[in-house]
């Protein structure tokens, strides 16, 4: 079955996605932003921005990305997306949106942890502090993002603006979907095959992504 | 260095891979010495009285519009609180996207045979545990005297220090503060220039 959720601006959303799904945010105006919190299978292992940079030598999140857990495992691989650059650098909106979704699942502040910010971007200058500047004209309403849960997962999504956007909150829709192509004996390659996204000239999964995904699906997925 | 009426409180080294959980009270000044050159201390910061006001990397970045730390920068929490203030710096520049290194990234970075080797998270949990710092308090930390270059196209690498022996970076505390420091073991990349050392921590108050 597929389920499609509408979350309207400055809202917050949570839901638990079962291994093996996909996740659709789709921007619904201008300037739209969705703060999205992921936390796995035992709800503890977050996450992790770091980990997820360096192990693929990456300052933003893009398609052919996979989203790593403080764990080293796979918690979902960006497959797909309109846009090449998300912001991961600059955290959530200091507003009580996404601590209020943590406590419905019992989990709390402990558990805010270092979030994307689909469809934003903050350019990073070429001087020495790496100076940083919200990028107002990046997403158009139309924008897709599509994630594989590599685990089951528990996601937590804000749609409260950028927190150094001046702009005014837009809705984002979110589709889970069951996964098209149930387990092969060419699952492994599967997948590390990516739809074609638009704008991406590097869709390949690094070596890194493929061992955290191999080590997911070996222990838990 | 100006004579104030506080006395030296901490003074002690903190070996290769090692780590500590320092207590500094408000208005505290605690200084870390590269004694070697070119090693990373990743550090985190807790509010002495409450831990989940803890040091956020992104909320850090965030404020003050850049991505690197240097002297003015102010640490803040998730609560946005300022928990310190870097005060003196003759490194010039700290990563903060970097993370830490832990048993399980090192087999993804670098295959199965590092799974065993000592890493900044056991130490992070190890000195923390004594605070009631565990896993889900631990978050992204601070690497002092790490070289991680974020670049305009959106890169990010590893790179050697620019630190050398005898540099220095000082915070100040803003309120009780615990820092969470491990001396990174690292030998896989160039975050220490391949070859851990000894740090020196000094602490007024």
């Amino acid at each position: 079955m597929t389920h499609a959720h509408e979350v309207p601006g400055d809202a917050a959303w949570s839901a638990p996605v079962r291994a093996g799904r996909t996740i659709t945010l789709t921007a619904l105006a201008d300037g739209a932003n969705a703060t999205m919190l992921i936390i796995g299978t035992d709800r503890l292992d977050r996450l992790n921005i770091p980990d997820t940079l360096k192990s693929q030598m990456s300052a933003r999140i893009k398609p052919g990305m996979v989203l790593m857990s403080d764990r080293g495992l796979a918690l979902a691989t960006v497959i797909a997306s309109s846009l090449d650059w998300h912001d991961c650098l600059t955290g959530a909106r200091p507003d009580r949106l996404l601590l209020l979704e943590l406590v419905k699942h019992g989990l709390g502040e402990a558990d805010l942890h270092g979030c994307v910010n689909f469809f934003s971007k903050v350019a990073v200058a070429d001087d020495p502090r790496a100076s940083l500047a919200f990028v107002p004209d990046h997403a158009h309403a139309g924008d897709t993002v599509t994630l594989r849960a590599d685990q089951d997962l528990l996601i937590f999504v804000s749609t409260a603006p950028h927190a150094l956007s001046d702009g005014t909150a837009a809705s984002v829709a979110v589709q889970l979907e069951p996964p098209a192509h149930l387990e092969t004996p060419a699952h492994l390659e599967t997948l590390v095959r990516l739809e074609t996204p638009v704008h991406v000239e590097d869709p390949e999964l690094r070596e890194e992504a493929v061992r955290a995904l191999r080590l997911t699906r070996e222990l838990i997925a | 260095m100006t004579v104030t009426a506080t006395t030296v409180a901490l003074d002690s080294v903190v070996e290769a891979g090692d780590g500590a959980l320092v207590t500094v009270p408000a208005g505290g000044r605690l200084q870390i010495v590269d004694l070697y050159g070119n090693q990373a201390v990743d550090t985190l910061f807790y509010d002495a009285h409450d831990i989940d006001n803890r040091y956020s990397a992104f909320d850090t970045i965030r404020e003050q519009r850049a991505v690197f730390l240097t002297i003015g920068s102010r640490l803040v929490s998730t609560r946005l609180d300022e928990l310190a203030v870097i005060t003196d710096d003759t490194c010039g520049r700290h990563d903060t996207v970097g993370g830490a290194c832990s048993q399980e990234s090192n087999v993804i970075r670098y295959g199965e045979s590092t799974r065993h080797q000592h890493a900044c998270r056991q130490t992070f949990l190890r000195y923390g545990a004594k605070a009631g710092i565990g896993q889900r308090q631990l978050t992204h930390n601070i690497n002092f005297f790490m070289n991680v270059p974020v670049t305009p196209s959106g890169g990010l690498t590893f790179e050697d220090g620019l630190s050398a022996p005898g540099k220095y970076v000082e915070i100040t505390a803003s309120r009780d503060l615990f820092a969470l420091i491990s001396n990174c073991p690292q030998v896989n990349n160039p975050c220490n220039g391949w070859n851990p050392t000894p740090i020196q921590l000094l602490g007024w108050w």
